[in-house]
């Protein structure tokens, strides 16, 4: 029979939405920062596949000579990224909702058949709670990229008065292409979860705006 | 707490019909959720977006909107409290110190110098006459040397051997920075009539630089006058320049020309241009 099931409770949502927006400034502020010292690239030697960034990418979306601007804003966002995020964990602690969050020891087995199920390699998808192991992963890992982005933020934004956090990441150079790199790996994040949540289908979107989703409920589970 | 069992094992709902009957109560009540909810969402939406361009078109606070200034001052004064002078940053063999130290900006440098005839003017706290300073004052302090990394604003950093007097050793033995006229005898433990700010100008006054005095007196703030054991050049701000690794590189004014003191925080080249007075690290 089908029923309205409680998904996402409205905290979590809020928390996901309002980070979607400052996550975003964050990223955009720090292309701006970026762009002053934009020595990244993929290759070795003299070999270079890929620049972070082409010229045509920052001419596309202005990001060129606003060094001060990006900072500015990167430095009022932090603190919405820093207390969501925080306000966020310590929901997930105390309500519970991190049983459905963090992998266990099936979460790896289940994320492997998750992926060859998605790429069409295996018939049946694994039974879920909330979460399937993959999901566990992801959002347990995403969690944690925002705490090394907060970290390796703070080792190039203090590096003198938070000394020790900048050796133990291996100095203020090196906090920098971390701090890079997570910022990619967001986008990369952003990519499969907007496909996923394209595949998914409506009834799993809205869950996460209108809290609930319509699922087959055997008949001895029904809530009345 | 909740049951982890809460929510049972289903499987994925991927391409199950759940269509819910037209009309029925059941639709009409995710109708009615869904709705609400989008309805909530968008206004949320809207209203960040209004915000976020309100905080925008903010009156201008030195080249950037005054609520993003206020962020920026209050990091500044957050940092402030937490800053110790015995905090010192990271020092590195010399041999890892680069032997072509880069150069960025010359405001400040485009006029004439006379390195005989230059002096460097320094204006007491307390009032009374501006006193003049000699390179040869300068390096009768004791000569410190140290091979820190300059980070610039703009995200580069390299390691450059410097070498010069602190500039707390220059105020314990010129108490310039104390109304009542008292030395820096101990640098974590300063007179209480300390001047807050700092202000650093080059000789034509082009250039200008605020620090406050935790940073100013912090024992690797000097008085340059060498890298890599060669005097200054002129690109580096001959004859005598700041070098303090407790700020960005734009804090490090070539060719100091006017010291003064001050109750107020002091007038900052950058800052005026929408970057952070403190811009400490």
């Amino acid at each position: 029979m089908k029923q309205l099931v409680e998904k996402h409770p409205l905290a979590i949502r809020w928390f996901h939405w309002l980070n979607f927006p400052v996550l975003a400034l964050m990223i955009w502020s720090g292309l701006w920062i970026y762009w002053a010292n934009d020595v990244y690239r993929l290759g070795w030697g003299n070999t270079t596949l890929f620049k972070f960034f082409p010229q045509s990418f920052y001419q596309a979306f202005h990001l060129d000579h606003k060094l001060a601007q990006g900072m500015s804003w990167h430095f009022l966002l932090m603190w919405a990224f820093f207390l969501n995020g925080l306000l966020y964990v310590l929901y997930t602690f105390f309500s519970g909702e991190w049983r459905y969050l963090l992998p266990n020891r099936d979460s790896f087995r289940e994320a492997g058949q998750v992926i060859l199920h998605d790429l069409g390699l295996r018939k049946t998808a694994p039974l879920v709670r909330k979460y399937n192991g993959a999901q566990r992963i992801a959002y347990t890992a995403v969690i944690l990229m925002g705490l090394g982005s907060l970290l390796t933020g703070l080792a190039i934004y203090k590096p003198v008065q938070f000394g020790w956090l900048t050796r133990l990441l291996g100095g203020y150079e090196a906090a920098r292409v971390e701090h890079f790199v997570l910022t990619i790996g967001y986008v990369l994040f952003f990519v499969v979860h907007v496909a996923q949540v394209v595949r998914a289908g409506w009834n799993n979107f809205r869950s996460m705006v209108a809290g609930f989703e319509v699922a087959e409920v055997p008949m001895n589970e029904v809530k009345k | 707490m909740q049951p982890e069992n809460s929510i049972p094992k289903h499987p994925s709902p991927d391409g199950q019909d759940l269509t819910l009957p037209p009309g029925s109560p059941l639709q009409q009540e995710a109708a009615r959720r869904t709705r609400r909810s989008f309805i909530v969402g968008g206004l949320a939406a809207l209203g960040g977006v209004l915000g976020w361009r309100y905080l925008l078109q903010r009156p201008d606070a030195d080249g950037t909107p005054k609520p993003f200034r206020r962020v920026l001052d209050a990091n500044g004064r957050l940092s402030s409290a937490y800053f110790k002078e015995t905090r010192l940053a990271r020092e590195f063999p010399r041999s890892q110190a680069v032997k072509k130290v880069r150069t960025n900006g010359s405001a400040g440098l485009e006029s004439e110098i006379d390195l005989e005839a230059w002096r460097m003017v320094v204006q007491p706290y307390g009032g009374g006459k501006a006193q003049e300073f000699t390179l040869a004052d300068i390096k009768a302090l004791p000569r410190v040397e140290m091979n820190t990394e300059l980070k610039c604003i703009e995200g580069w950093s390299i390691l450059v051997n410097w070498a010069g007097a602190r500039f707390a050793d220059f105020l314990a033995k010129y108490p310039l920075a104390s109304r009542s006229g008292q030395p820096i005898k101990d640098i974590a433990n300063p007179p209480t009539d300390l001047a807050p700010y700092v202000s650093v100008v080059t000789p034509d006054e082009e250039y200008y630089v605020g620090l406050d005095i935790h940073s100013a007196i912090h024992p690797q703030t000097l008085l340059c006058y060498e890298i890599n054991g060669e005097p200054l050049s002129i690109a580096h701000g001959a004859p005598l320049r700041l070098v303090t690794p407790l700020k960005y590189g734009i804090k490090h004014l070539k060719r100091i020309g006017t010291i003064s003191f001050a109750d107020e925080r002091t007038a900052d080249y950058w800052a005026e241009q929408g970057y952070d007075w403190d811009s400490g690290h």
